[in-house]
């Protein structure tokens, strides 16, 4: 279904993108793509649902999926924040102080 | 946080269509979504060079403040490396794969599936996909709800590293409130330079 250069088409549209925006960065409308971006998002994820629900396995499968989700969710939160008060007690803390 | 409730439940819509059966078969095949995947890159980079503010942000960043990205990245990392023991159905690049999706769910997630789908399989991509968008949800949902515990026991800078991707637009708000006002630019900042990393890094673990 996909290529090896998928991630090169990918990211090269964003680049395309980022120049586009600049160059048109006076136009009011390219100022307001939060709401555009919101929506193609729930476009996304409908048709990802739309996989998922006819596929039966998964759809059988979704509570063990959830627990490997979640545990990887914690562990990426929680590795963040201690990293974060280590740079911040090492880096940012005594900035502040004085 | 009401932008995420909608965000699943267009999923769960999306699951009930689909295990209904009735919608036009041609959208189950990868090529539709890939369009859209276009779509939504293109967006994200209009958004970035159209921003207006893109000049202050750029200027008033000091070597220092790249540490907090850097923080992000390499404490969800290896603490996703660790948990990945525990998942033996999934090897440490997939894991890690899901994890530097840093909570930008949406595009981690179909990233995944079509990357993954030429070595995995269709079935087993399709998995990895799901418990991508699940697993990044969730790290939004815990960034927007524990912000106030995480200033409390980790400091100032932990909310910014827990939002991940998502520090310059859905919990920006949030991040505000409870870290102060004068970190709105290293919270714009970081979500910049996140969301930029978001393709380079899942793309490259899920190529091992």
């Amino acid at each position: 279904m996909i290529k090896e250069n998928a991630m090169f088409i990918v990211i090269g549209i964003m680049f395309g993108g980022i120049a586009f925006g600049y160059f048109l960065r006076r136009v009011t409308l390219f100022q307001k793509m939060s709401n555009p971006i919101f929506y193609t998002i729930l476009l996304l994820l409908f048709m990802l649902g739309l996989s998922v629900g006819a596929n039966k396995t998964i759809m059988s499968n979704l509570a063990t999926l959830g627990w490997q989700a979640l545990l990887i969710a914690i562990a990426g939160t929680l590795g963040s924040i201690i990293m974060a008060k280590i740079v911040y007690n090492r880096f940012f803390r005594e900035r502040e102080k004085s | 946080m009401k932008g995420s409730l909608l965000v699943v439940s267009f999923f769960a819509l999306g699951c009930l269509v689909g295990w209904s059966g009735y919608f036009p078969e041609f959208l189950l095949k990868g090529d539709v979504s890939m369009y859209v995947l276009y779509l939504l890159m293109f967006q994200v980079g209009i958004s970035i060079g159209s921003d207006k503010k893109l000049k202050d942000i750029l200027r008033s960043i000091r070597p220092k403040l790249l540490l907090i990205p850097m923080a992000t990245m390499f404490g969800t990392l290896l603490a996703v490396a660790l948990v990945s023991m525990l998942l033996p159905k999934w090897s440490l690049f997939n894991c890690l794969a899901i994890g530097s999706g840093f909570a930008y769910y949406s595009l981690s997630s179909i990233l995944i599936t079509q990357l993954k789908t030429s070595t995995l399989g269709l079935q087993m991509a399709t998995e990895l996909g799901i418990i991508a968008l699940m697993s990044n949800v969730l790290r939004e949902i815990m960034a927007l709800l524990g912000a106030p515990l995480f200033v409390k026991y980790f400091g100032r800078l932990a909310p910014i590293c827990a939002g991940g991707a998502t520090t310059m637009d859905t919990t920006l708000p949030i991040i505000t409130r409870y870290s102060g006002k004068d970190l709105v630019f290293v919270s714009i900042f970081h979500g910049m330079l996140m969301d930029f990393s978001v393709p380079f890094l899942v793309s490259f673990f899920c190529s091992f």
